[in-house]
C-alpha cells in the first residue's frame, strides 16, 4: 500500500522455506512451508496492478489474481480466498500443483526481463488459502434456492469436485460417484503428500459436503449403475464425466511384466491412497526397492522417484528418452527431484528389464539416443544410437509413461462418441455426443493438469447450467459468469 | 452401509452375508468386489458367491489367509465394512454349451454356486466337482446340488467321494469317455493350472477365475495384470476368467507371491500387538 512502482519493482521475489533436501528425502511431509503473512504482503507487493492484466489471461478459470493481490497487501487475507474461490474452488490445491511458471507467472509483467522474478502468484494463492483453512475462517458462500434439478457427477478428481462445487452454489442438486473408498481422485491416489498434504483434500471436500454435494463412494459407474441408469433409474437430468485417463500403458519391452515392475498408478496409489508408507499400521504392503529405474519425464515421475527414495531407496535413477529441457514435468518438481539425489540419465530407453529365476528384477539394459529433426509435437525427435547400449543394475522399475483411456464407462455408453483413441469427443463447452451428458478432464484431453481438468469443469458447468434451463426458459443466458 | 448381517466358519473360510443392495441388483454370474473390513485395510477383491435382490445381501467366502483377511473374520454380526466396491470384473460368458463342468476348491465351493445356477437356468447339463482336505470341510453343498445334475466330490484322505482333487475326478470322468463342453474352474492359483492341465490333452475349453492382486479393480493400477496366449491382461476389467489353456502360469504364481514376506510381517505384528493389548484389557 502506497508504494512506487519503483518501490514496487525494488523487491527481490520471496520464496518459501523448504525442508532441507537431505532431510526431507527420508520424510514424507510437506516439502515448501508456505509463507509467513510477513512475507506474503512483501510479495504482494511486488505486483504492479498493470493494465493489462495478462496473469488473468494466462488462468485456465480466469482467477482475479490482481485483485486478490492487492487483498494480500492489505492483510485482508480472507477475502482474498474467497474471491479466488468464486473462479477456483480449489485454492490451496492449485498454490501448490499448478504450473503457475507456464501459465499465470510465465505471462507476468514483472518476470519479463527475468522469468524467476515473476510475481509468486501460486505462493499466494497458497497462503490465502491455508490462512482462511487454518484459522477456521471458511465461509459457506451463498447457495440459490434449489432449482430442482439434480446432475450426477462422475468421478471425485479436480474437475468433477470443481462441477459440483460449481453446480450446488446455482442451486442444483448434486451427487457425486465416486470408485475409490476416498474422494478426490488423482489428488488422493497420484499426488504424493510430500507436494499436496491430503488434510487439504480432505478439508476441501468436506466444504463441498458442507454445501450439500453428495458423494457416494464405492461406486463405479459403468459397473453398478450406467450412464443411462442415472438417468433412468435415478432420476438425473445430466451427468458429467471426469473419470479421468485410467488404464497404464508399460512399455512392450522383455520383463515388463517381473515382479518389482509397477505402473506409476499403482506405486503411487499404494503409497498415497493404500498409505503404506506407513505400513503395517495401514495393511497394504509396498516392497522397498534398494535400487529403483524410473521411466519418464512427467510429473508422475517425478512424483514415483521422489516417493521411492523416501520409503528408503539408496538410489533412484530416472531414465528418460529426450533431453532434461524437454521433460514434460515442471521445473520445480525436477529440481526437487535433482536436490534429492535422484539420478538423471537422460536420452535413454530401456530395451529390456532383466529377471532372475524367482520372476524379480534384477536390471536394465538401456539404449542411448540422441536429438534429432523436430517432431509434431515441436520438440527433437529422439533418435536411437547404434549398438550404444549400457546396463544397470536396480531391483524396481516404476513405469510413468502415460496411459490410455479407461472404456468402463464409454463401453457401456454406446451412443457417446469417443476418437479413435477412447477419449470422450466433446464441443468446446464440455458436451459430448448424447444429449445432458458432458464430460472433462483426462478422460477428455488425455493425462493433463489439475488445472486444465478444473476449466474443463468450469465450462462443462456452464453448459449443463444453460442447457437445463433453457429447457423451461428458451432465452435463457448464464449470468453469473 | 454394509453391515454384517450373518458369519460363520468353516475351518479358516469365512461365510459374510453383507447388507449391499445396490451391488446385489447388479451383480452377474462371475462378478466379484473388492473390500476393506476397516479404513486400514487393504483392498481385497473376493468372489460374489451368491446374492438376495429382495433382502440386499451379497455371500462372500473369504479364506484367511492373511492380515486383512484375518480383520476381517474377527467382525461380528452387526459390524459394517469400511467398504465394499462392485460389482467389478467381466461376468462369466454363460450359453447353452451342452455339458458344463464346474471344479470348486476353497472358496470356490461355494464360488461355483453362481455360474452352475446359471448354467443349469441356460439349458445345460451341470456337473459340479468339489474338493477339500476332508468331508467335513464341505460347506453349503445343498445349494449346490439345487443347480447340479450331478455333484462329485474329491478329498485328499478319501473320506468322501474319490481321494484326490478336483483334477482326478475331472481326468477319469474323460479317460472314460464323458462329454463335457466347457468346464470352469474356481480356487487357489495351483488349483485352477492343475485342472487345466488336466483337461488340456482332451481339448475342453477351459475358463479360470483367477485372483490376482488388485488395487482399484477398474484396471487403473495394472497389479493384476497377467499374460495370456502371449498378451498382456487385466484380470480385474479383462477377467477374472480366463482360457485356462493360454494363462502364464509360473509367472502368475510369482507375482502372487510378491509381498509374501510383507504380509507375513503384518500378520505377526498384528498378533503381537492384539494379543498384548487383550491381556491388558483382560480379554484373554
Amino acid at each position: 500500500m502506497g508504494l512506487t512502482a519503483k518501490e514496487r519493482m525494488a523487491i527481490e521475489r520471496h520464496s518459501m522455506a523448504e525442508q532441507p533436501p537431505g532431510f526431507r528425502n527420508r520424510n514424507f511431509e510437506e516439502v515448501p512451508f508456505g509463507y509467513t503473512p510477513e512475507e506474503a504482503v512483501a510479495e504482494a507487493q511486488r505486483c504492479l496492478s498493470c493494465k493489462n492484466r495478462s496473469c488473468v489471461s494466462g488462468c485456465p478459470v480466469e482467477v482475479s489474481i490482481p485483485e486478490f493481490i492487492a487483498l494480500v497487501t492489505e492483510k485482508r487475507f480472507t477475502e482474498a480466498a474467497q474471491l479466488i474461490k468464486t473462479k477456483n474452488v480449489l485454492p490451496a490445491v492449485c498454490g501448490r500443483v499448478c504450473p503457475q511458471e507456464t501459465q499465470c507467472e510465465e505471462v507476468c509483467l514483472r518476470g519479463k526481463k527475468d522469468k524467476t522474478q515473476a510475481v509468486a502468484i501460486g505462493n499466494l494463492e497458497r497462503f490465502v488459502a491455508d490462512y482462511e483453512r487454518e484459522n477456521n475462517l471458511i465461509e459457506v458462500p451463498e447457495i440459490k434456492d434449489k432449482n430442482g434439478f439434480k446432475v450426477a457427477v462422475i468421478g471425485s478428481g479436480p474437475s468433477g469436485l470443481t462441477v459440483a462445487g460449481d453446480l450446488i452454489k446455482l442451486g442444483y442438486e448434486v451427487t457425486i460417484y465416486e470408485a475409490f473408498h476416498r474422494g478426490g481422485g488423482v489428488l488422493v491416489y497420484g499426488i504424493p503428500e510430500f507436494r499436496l498434504p491430503k488434510k487439504i483434500v480432505e478439508a476441501e471436500i468436506s466444504s463441498l459436503e458442507d454445501l450439500g454435494v453428495k458423494i457416494l463412494y464405492n461406486s463405479v459407474v459403468g459397473r453398478l449403475y450406467k450412464v443411462d441408469d442415472l438417468f433412468n433409474i435415478l432420476g438425473f437430468n445430466a451427468v458429467y464425466i471426469g473419470v479421468g485417463a485410467g488404464l497404464p500403458i508399460f512399455l512392450d519391452i522383455p520383463g515388463k511384466n517381473l515382479n518389482g515392475v509397477f505402473s506409476a498408478n499403482e506405486y503411487l496409489t499404494r503409497s498415497n491412497l493404500m498409505k503404506s508408507y506407513l505400513f503395517p499400521k495401514y495393511r497394504t504392503p509396498m516392497i522397498i526397492g534398494t535400487r529403483v529405474g524410473v521411466l519418464g519425464g512427467g510429473n508422475v515421475a517425478m512424483d514415483s522417484a521422489r516417493t521411492a527414495i523416501r520409503l528408503g531407496a539408496e538410489k533412484v535413477t530416472i531414465v528418460y528418452r529426450r533431453a532434461r529441457e524437454q521433460m514434460p514435468a515442471r521445473a520445480a518438481e525436477v529440481h526437487h527431484a535433482d536436490e534429492e539425489g535422484i539420478e538423471f540419465r537422460l536420452l535413454s530407453s530401456p530395451v529390456e528389464i532383466y529377471g532372475n529365476e524367482e520372476g524379480w528384477v534384477t536390471g536394465m539394459k538401456c539404449q542411448r539416443y540422441e536429438l534429432g529433426e523436430p517432431d509434431e509435437s515441436g520438440r527433437r525427435r529422439p533418435v536411437p544410437i547404434k549398438d550404444s547400449f549400457f546396463e544397470f543394475d536396480c531391483d524396481q522399475v516404476l513405469v510413468s509413461i502415460g496411459g490410455q483411456a479407461n472404456p468402463l464407462i464409454t463401453k457401456t455408453t454406446p451412443d457417446m462418441k469417443t476418437n479413435k483413441w477412447g477419449y470422450i469427443e466433446v464441443d468446446d463447452w464440455g458436451r459430448t455426443s448424447k444429449k445432458f451428458v458432458y464430460a472433462g478432464g483426462d478422460i477428455v484431453t488425455g493425462a493433463a493438469t489439475v488445472i486444465s481438468a478444473m476449466g474443463a469443469g468450469r465450462r462443462a458447468t456452464k453448459a449443463i447450467h444453460e442447457d437445463l434451463m433453457k429447457q423451461s426458459d428458451e432465452t435463457f443466458t448464464p449470468d453469473w459468469w | 452401509m454394509y453391515e454384517l448381517i450373518e458369519k460363520s466358519e468353516i475351518f479358516n473360510v469365512h461365510k459374510m452375508v453383507i447388507k449391499a443392495p445396490e451391488i446385489a441388483n447388479f451383480l452377474k454370474p462371475g462378478q466379484f468386489v473388492i473390500i476393506m473390513g476397516s479404513e486400514y485395510s487393504e483392498r481385497i477383491p473376493i468372489t460374489v458367491s451368491d446374492w438376495n435382490t429382495d433382502t440386499g445381501t451379497i455371500t462372500l467366502y473369504v479364506l484367511e489367509l492373511g492380515i486383512s483377511t484375518l480383520e476381517l473374520a474377527r467382525m461380528k454380526v452387526g459390524d459394517s465394512l469400511y467398504a465394499v466396491t462392485g460389482p467389478l470384473g467381466t461376468p462369466s460368458e454363460i450359453r447353452r454349451y451342452g455339458t458344463v463342468a464346474l471344479g470348486g476348491g476353497c472358496y470356490g465351493i461355494g464360488g461355483i454356486y453362481p455360474i452352475a445356477k446359471a448354467c443349469k437356468d441356460a439349458g445345460n447339463k451341470v456337473i459340479s466337482i468339489i474338493e477339500a482336505r476332508y468331508n467335513s470341510m464341505f460347506y453349503d453343498e445343498k445349494e449346490l446340488h439345487s443347480v447340479s445334475d450331478r455333484v462329485l466330490y474329491a478329498t485328499s484322505d478319501g473320506s468322501r467321494g474319490k481321494k484326490g482333487k478336483v483334477e482326478d475326478v475331472i481326468k477319469e470322468m474323460l479317460e472314460e469317455g464323458a462329454k463335457i463342453d466347457q468346464a470352469f474352474f474356481m480356487g487357489c492359483t495351483q488349483m485352477l493350472e492343475r485342472c487345466s492341465e488336466a483337461t488340456r490333452p482332451f481339448a475342453i475349453p477351459t475358463k479360470v477365475a483367477l485372483n490376482s492382486i488388485m488395487l482399484d479393480g477398474t484396471g487403473m493400477c495394472g497389479a493384476c495384470r497377467v499374460t495370456v496366449g502371449g498378451e498382456t491382461k487385466f484380470a480385474c476389467v479383462d477377467g477374472p476368467e480366463f482360457d485356462g489353456h493360454k494363462v502364464d502360469w509360473k509367472q502368475l504364481n510369482q507375482r502372487k507371491s510378491a509381498y509374501t514376506e510383507q504380509e507375513t510381517l503384518a500378520y505377526q505384528s498384528l498378533s503381537h500387538e492384539c494379543l498384548a493389548e487383550k491381556k491388558l484389557r483382560g480379554e484373554l
